[in-house]
């Protein structure tokens, strides 16, 4: 790690206040993502500022019947709180599936959004990458890419987001409240994260002297049919090689709404409208299920060793709408996958 | 491909901090401390308070071994900056026996022959007395789910479990 000031943030206008005084600073929150990056040196702010200790730990209900979660609330206390596990459990199951308890114990709301890739030259300094070092080159490309991405991807990186709660979140359409020196703004999910495109070095659409204070989770919880799909390369405490949050809402076997979205797979967490659309109206089997698979991954490209996630997707997204439809969500401690 | 700069954009020195004045309660005693900001709660717990029954396996919170609990509940040391946890009540392996008892658990790992060279297992202990206290693992798989951010190496697990599994039966 190299050298660093501390300080702690008063308020949310004095974090903003410290943020923008020192381009190089950042914000430090759970600190399980920023701190083991110090100790590789790939993040190297000149300051801290430490806003763990501001009050923006609750989970309350908005007056839209939906629900708003402060940016510091850890990952285990949001999974557990009644109005997630009842209202939200897909939400809750894909807290759960990600880290251990101790991590999630530290890992606060905010942080788990803006928690960076696990590409393994991202995290090697003696590696050319274009996130952390731009114009260098990707080494991943052409490299060892089994971890990367299918879908929306560029010549530039392939790296993949490594959250499982975000896949939650943009299945269930939150919205992410953010302060800055301009005051307050919402950013709808879909438009947080970013593709990679030719600026790979942004992870997403937060400006660097912003904070996230809430994320807004709307009505609709999809608390009947859903499940949190995670296939890793062991039953816990892994990245995701492909994830999926499926959520339906049924009349009948009919298909009244649906929501899709893919873990492990893309820079951002991958959710996509029209093979939702697919769903649609449709009667809940494996046809149509498979179909929507067919819809999501038609743009998939695998790189030298990632192939085979294109295939693992499909069956993933066939598996979970059938569990989400069956109302037999995956359990995260069980491993057995029916 | 052009090759990496050994280090992102030469920086301007960044003038070195005072050391900062972190209070905590280890073990219930109350202890002050001058840390440089980069100091771990694992290193000032093992270097400055020469409590060295928390270990480091992989410093990066991915092994489990530095486990401790800060205000009842549990986190990794490694991950921790000591001086954001200023005010707080640390528990270390060193800190769970009470008047010359071992805790149940520690009782229970010795019983169940928990453990093979020992490394992982005041990381274990110190995770399994979080995992009782939060009380929502019932069936061995969850105990297996809950306790999976600790890893041991010797592959002691199913006695792990066993013995976990015994304290809260008496519990
Ligand atoms: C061994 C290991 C295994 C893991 N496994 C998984 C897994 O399986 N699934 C998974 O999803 N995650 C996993 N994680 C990642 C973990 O979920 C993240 O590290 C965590 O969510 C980050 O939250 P934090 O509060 O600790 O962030 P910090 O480390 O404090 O911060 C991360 C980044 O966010 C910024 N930041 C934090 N809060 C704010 C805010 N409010 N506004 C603006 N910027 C902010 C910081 O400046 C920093 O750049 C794992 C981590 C480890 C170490
Ligand atoms: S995939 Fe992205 S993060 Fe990984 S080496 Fe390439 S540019 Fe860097
Ligand atoms: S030393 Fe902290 S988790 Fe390995
Ligand atoms: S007893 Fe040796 S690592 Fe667990």
């Amino acid at each position: 790690m190299i050298n660093f000031q501390y300080a702690r943030a008063a308020d949310v206008a004095d974090a903003v206040r410290q943020i923008a005084a020192d381009p190089k600073a950042k914000f430090i929150a759970g600190g399980t993502n920023l701190i083991d990056l110090m100790k590789e040196e790939v993040e190297r702010p000149s300051r801290l500022i430490d806003i763990s200790r501001l009050p923006l730990d609750n989970v309350e209900e908005t007056s839209g019947g939906g629900v708003r979660i402060g940016a510091l609330v850890p990952n285990s206390d949001l999974a557990h709180h009644p109005l997630i596990a009842q209202r939200y459990p897909i939400l809750a199951s894909a807290i759960l599936a990600g880290a251990s308890a101790q991590l999630r114990n530290m890992a606060s709301t905010g942080g788990n959004l803006l928690q960076r890739t696990r590409c393994y030259y991202f995290y090697d300094i003696a590696t050319p990458c274009n996130k952390r070092e731009p114009g260098t080159g990707c080494s991943a490309v052409n490299g060892v890419n089994r971890m990367h991405a299918i879908l929306g991807t560029s010549e530039t990186c392939i790296a993949t987001h490594p959250s499982d709660m975000c896949v939650a979140l943009a299945a269930l359409e939150a919205k992410v409240l953010v302060a800055g020196p301009g005051g307050q703004r919402t950013i709808a999910f879909a438009d947080f994260h970013r593709l990679p495109g030719d600026t790979p070095h942004r992870d997403t659409n937060l400006e660097a002297n912003e904070i996230v204070t809430a994320i807004e989770l709307p009505a609709r919880g999809f608390a009947k049919n859903y499940t949190y799909l995670k296939i890793r390369d062991r039953l816990s405490y892994a990245f995701a090689l492909v994830s999926v949050a499926a959520a339906l809402e049924l009349d009948g076997q009919a298909i009244k709404e649906a929501r899709l979205a893919l873990g492990g797979v893309a820079h951002k967490p991958w959710r996509d409208v029209n093979a939702e659309a697919s769903l649609r109206g449709q009667a809940a089997n494996r046809d149509s299920f498979a179909r929507a698979a067919e819809a999501l991954l038609h743009g998939a490209k695998g790189y030298a060793h990632n192939t085979f996630k294109i295939d693992l997707a499909r069956r993933a997204i066939v598996r979970a709408l059938a569990q989400a439809s069956q109302g037999t969500p995956q359990s995260q401690s069980s491993k057995k996958i029916r | 491909m052009a090759p990496a700069k050994p280090h992102q954009s030469a920086a301007v020195a960044i003038p070195v901090p005072d050391k900062i004045s972190v209070s905590l309660n280890v073990n219930g005693v109350d202890v002050q401390l001058d840390l440089a900001p980069w100091t771990t709660l694992l290193d000032a717990l093992r270097d400055r308070l020469n409590l060295t029954g928390t270990k480091k396996g992989c410093d990066h919170g991915q092994c489990g071994a530095c486990t401790v609990l800060v205000d009842g509940r549990r986190i990794v040391s490694c991950l921790t900056l000591a001086v954001m946890k200023d005010g707080s009540k640390v528990t270390t392996i060193e800190g769970l026996a009470k008047d010359g008892m071992l805790h149940p658990l520690q009782q229970a790992f010795i019983d169940h022959d928990a453990f093979q060279c020992g490394y992982c297992t005041p990381g274990q202990i110190c995770s399994a007395a979080g995992l009782l206290a939060e009380g929502r693992a019932k069936t061995a798989d969850e105990i297996r789910e809950l306790m999976s951010g600790n890893i041991c190496r010797c592959g002691a697990y199913p006695n792990i479990v066993a013995a976990i599994q015994q304290v809260m039966g008496h519990s």
